[in-house]
């Protein structure tokens, strides 16, 4: 049941809501959620246009992996494949495999809503709702149901302090997070992320409207975050990539072309392409 | 390092809440998944709902329009109260006559205000002048009729087609003013420099170059403005008036289609009953072509600029 | 070089006539509705808007039952447009194909170009003997305990009125308010996705709080409609100055008494009255329009370039 398409209207609903409500319920009860992500054979196309080809790899939990490549080369596609952000858009269409923690996420039982819960995402753009920094934070509870004001209040507090933003922003939880300075905003949505204990946070071009002190910071934090999340992180940028990744996927042109272990990425590309793209022949 | 115990109590700790959110999303999906599925159908309603409205009225006012038509409705004048035939030759002329002086008196100022918010206003005027003209959109068409019975009908100390004229063209102003400025904003710059770079004044340049490469839009600013005025009837209750006879100059009463209607509408005759349905489509065909008219302007010239 | 430089400036200054021209309009709109309703704002001052007393014969006047008709229909009217526009528009814009909310907002936009004395039409002759024949002995029914909803049905009413206007302000709200949600930047919808939420949880929570400024700004727009709106409300509320809690009985409103009374006013002192009457609703709709558009500027930043 995929939970975005207008064909909704025509589905026999109640049928496939209740299966679709047994099946959240079984799995996410059942699953040993550690947060890998295994991508066999997968294909994506923009109506005619074939944006990915051919992708295969497998994702270990506890990790970062940095997607680099030509601006184009499929690497955003890519990672809102893994939370299925690409069902927005309409007129695409996804072959092949994607399991995460063993199971297929393009499976027509899939609960996109329970996917998406598990695997969370950080924007370019950081999008603080216009709520309150609190409101902001607990909101992805409040929507489970969870009304507990000392619950939610321990959640805010220990996810802003994951995200190392509780220090600055302890005395003014009332106030509109769209106040904070843009590398505040991009950490309440990182802490807005894991305040809903995702498995796997996807991090799309995270830092690239920032400046270098908040870029540093949120690399640190990126660091910290991953004894308990798998990260994917795309970036335009080679060094960042470097620093903060234990293994980097180079795409272009909707291939992988390389995909390692970023000390060996970095100092024994073996592919030709990989060596020239690092070292700057195009770009 | 944290000691042994606490990292223990910690790890408990997290385990309870993956746990407990793990519960609650399982508790609720079920009621949200309903919701989500309920609000297509409300949302869905809503837009059926107006489109039934809407169609309901279309509908209705196609058929009584169009079966209460006939020749005479556009040939003859009005009958006397309570004969029957006769038609709303008078007022369909007079409809025209007063779209013709609100455009004389709407299109001097608005399309002048247009072009020089857009060639030489600065910032803080031009966004002071814009927001009075929304604000003007705004105001009541029978205040416009009010003032133009002030300054106009009392004056003259008659009823006049030059005073409902008067009340229709500072309505369009504000409209007209909005779209021309748009579309003399949308011409392309390097015209302009082309121009001033073979030293002609910047005034020839806009007069010469700049109006005329935007005059498709601003028809269709004007057309539109006319759309909109062409109904109605308010500022025209108290100036122009309506007459049951052909006016002989502009400073007579005049009738007007949509005055007609009304004064129809909510008399007791069933002929002028049909004879009001009768305008109400004229009307409506009118407003429509000439909106129709002003959308075929806008799309030859999306398809010039497309196609460049 | 020097003449060249004149002849600009020359330019220049004649053409600033027309947006100052704007200004001067609306300023001497105000001062021409003061001076020429000097007379009753001399003898009854602020009391006049509290008074509830019409009597021309008597010349006695105040203005409390047409402001009293008029903020009844409105808010009527919005209670029900309001929840049915916004529904509407939040399908086009969020769930409906591209090509279907293209082909129906074509369509609002077309509703929106009819005139009002149209839908007064249709009101006197479809809607007012509905309401006499179905809606109102039904909410008498069911709902009669409500003194809302008692009293004798006449099928000219404060209701038929409302409802009338928000079928004329309902194309407006949709059309405003879809442009609206459609500028959200859906990053933001995304981002709501990105946390489990379900549609409607993101459009809700998200989308619609992101716009609710533009939103307001919409429905506060359609308010200075309402209240303005004369024709359709002059054809079905009956035309009777009382102020009392049932919406079956006849009403009159602020805009509506100067459409029926202005032309046959016999006195200084009831012309007077009337045009003060003139006055009330040329502030309010200048207060409602400012606010409107201050909110809908905040949201788009700045007056929108687009043509409507």
């Amino acid at each position: 049941m995929v939970g975005d398409s207008s064909s909704v209207i025509v589905s026999d609903y109640f049928g496939v809501i209740v299966s679709e409500a047994k099946q959240s319920f079984k799995k996410e009860a059942h699953m040993d959620l550690k947060g890998s992500i295994k991508v066999k054979d997968l294909n994506f196309y923009y109506g005619t246009h074939q944006a990915l080809k051919n992708i295969s790899m497998t994702i270990e939990p506890h990790q970062i992996v940095a997607m680099i490549g030509p601006s184009g080369c499929g690497k955003s596609t890519l990672i809102r494949i893994f939370n299925r952000m690409n069902d927005l858009i309409p007129q695409t269409r996804v072959e092949g495999e994607v399991l995460i923690d063993g199971t297929d996420i393009y499976d027509k039982n899939t609960d996109v809503v329970s996917l998406r819960r598990r695997v969370g995402m950080v924007f370019q753009k950081s999008t603080p709702f216009p709520k309150s920094i609190y409101e902001n934070i607990a909101y992805g509870l409040k929507i489970v149901g969870i009304k507990d004001r000392r619950i939610l209040n321990e959640a805010v507090e220990k996810s802003l302090k994951r995200a190392a933003l509780w220090e600055e922003v302890k005395d003014n939880l009332n106030k509109s997070a769209m106040s904070l300075s843009g590398g505040q905003q991009q950490r309440l949505c990182i802490a807005r992320a894991i305040a809903i204990d995702p498995q796997i946070i996807l991090m799309d071009e995270p830092c690239s409207a920032l400046d270098p002190i908040a870029t540093a910071r949120i690399e640190e934090l990126m660091g910290t975050l991953k004894d308990e999340y798998t990260i994917v992180v795309v970036t335009h940028n080679m060094q960042q990539a470097g620093r903060v990744s234990d293994k980097t996927a180079f795409l272009m042109h909707g291939q992988i072309i390389e995909f390692n272990k970023t000390t060996d990425f970095f100092t024994r590309p073996s592919s030709k392409v990989t060596e020239d793209y690092i070292t700057g022949r195009f770009g | 390092m944290k000691l042994p115990s606490s990292s223990v109590i910690a790890s408990e700790a997290k385990q309870s809440f993956k746990d407990l959110i793990r519960s609650s999303f399982e508790q609720t999906r079920f009621q949200r998944a309903l919701w989500d599925h309920a609000m297509v159908y409300v949302l869905t309603l809503c837009a059926v709902f107006m489109l039934f409205i809407l169609f309901t009225i279309l509908i209705h006012l196609f058929i009584q329009g169009f079966t209460s038509l006939n020749l005479d409705f556009f040939t003859q004048l009005p009958k006397p109260v309570g004969e029957k035939g006769g038609g709303m030759a008078n007022a369909i002329a007079g409809t025209f006559t007063l779209l013709g002086l609100a455009v004389c008196v709407g299109v001097p100022i608005g399309l002048g205000a247009g072009v020089y918010l857009s060639e030489y206003a600065n910032q803080n005027f031009a966004q002071v002048v814009r927001f009075m003209a929304d604000v003007m959109n705004g105001i009541p068409s029978i205040v416009y009729g009010i003032f133009a019975y002030i300054v106009c009908v009392l004056p003259l100390k008659s009823f006049s087609a030059l005073s409902g004229g008067f009340a229709l063209g500072i309505m369009m102003i504000p409209m007209i003013t909005r779209t021309s400025e748009q579309f003399v904003r949308m011409v392309p710059s390097q015209l302009r420099e082309a121009g001033l770079a073979l030293g002609v004044p910047k005034w020839r340049v806009t007069v010469d170059i700049v109006i005329p490469s935007a005059l498709a839009g601003i028809t269709t600013g004007i057309m539109v403005a006319l759309a909109r005025v062409a109904g109605e009837t308010a500022p025209l209750l108290f100036t122009a008036f309506g007459n049951h006879y052909w006016q002989r100059s502009l400073t007579e009463p005049i009738a007007a289609l949509p005055l007609q209607v009304f004064t129809y509408a909510i008399a007791p005759f069933d002929d002028w009953h049909r004879q009001a349905w009768a305008g109400a489509i004229v009307l409506i065909l009118m407003v429509l072509l000439i909106n129709g008219w002003a959308q075929f302007y806008v799309m030859r010239r999306n398809r010039w600029s497309s196609g460049k | 070089m020097i003449r060249r430089d004149t002849s600009d400036i020359v330019f220049r200054r004649v053409l600033a006539v027309f947006p100052i021209s704007i200004l001067m309009l609306v300023a001497g709109i105000f001062f021409q509705l003061v001076s020429a309703s000097h007379l009753t704002l001399n003898k009854f001052g602020f009391g006049f808007l509290f008074h509830s007393t019409w009597d021309p014969v008597a010349e006695n006047f105040g203005a409390l039952p047409f402001i009293f008709g008029t903020c009844v229909t409105s808010f009527v009217a919005l209670l029900l447009a309001v929840p049915v526009g916004v529904g509407a528009a939040v399908y086009l814009a969020e769930y409906a194909p591209p090509k279907v909310s293209k082909t129906i907002s074509i369509l609002v936009d077309l509703l929106a170009a009819i005139p009002s004395v149209i839908y007064g039409l249709w009101g006197i002759f479809v809607l007012v003997p509905f309401m006499r024949n179905t809606v109102q002995p039904f909410l008498g029914k069911y709902l009669g305990f409500l003194p809302f909803f008692q009293g004798p049905n006449y099928g000219v009413s404060f209701l038929s009125a409302s409802v009338i206007l928000a079928i004329i302000i309902v194309p407006f709200i949709i059309s405003v308010s879809r442009e609206v949600i459609m500028a959200v930047p859906s990053v933001y919808k995304e981002s709501a996705y990105a946390l489990g939420t379900t549609r409607w949880e993101a459009i809700s929570d998200i989308v619609l709080s992101y716009g609710k400024v533009g939103i307001l700004g919409a429905v506060i727009l359609a308010l200075g409609r309402a209240i303005g709106e004369t024709m359709a409300v002059t054809m079905i509320i009956g035309n009777n100055p009382v102020i009392t809690a049932s919406l079956f009985s006849p009403g009159y409103t602020l805009a509506s008494v100067l459409a029926n009374e202005f032309a046959e006013a016999t006195t200084n002192m009831y012309l007077s009255s009337l045009i003060e009457i003139g006055l009330v609703l040329f502030l309010v709709s200048i207060v409602v329009n400012i606010l409107a558009r201050i909110l809908i500027w905040s949201v788009t930043k700045g007056p929108g370039q687009e043509i409507k």
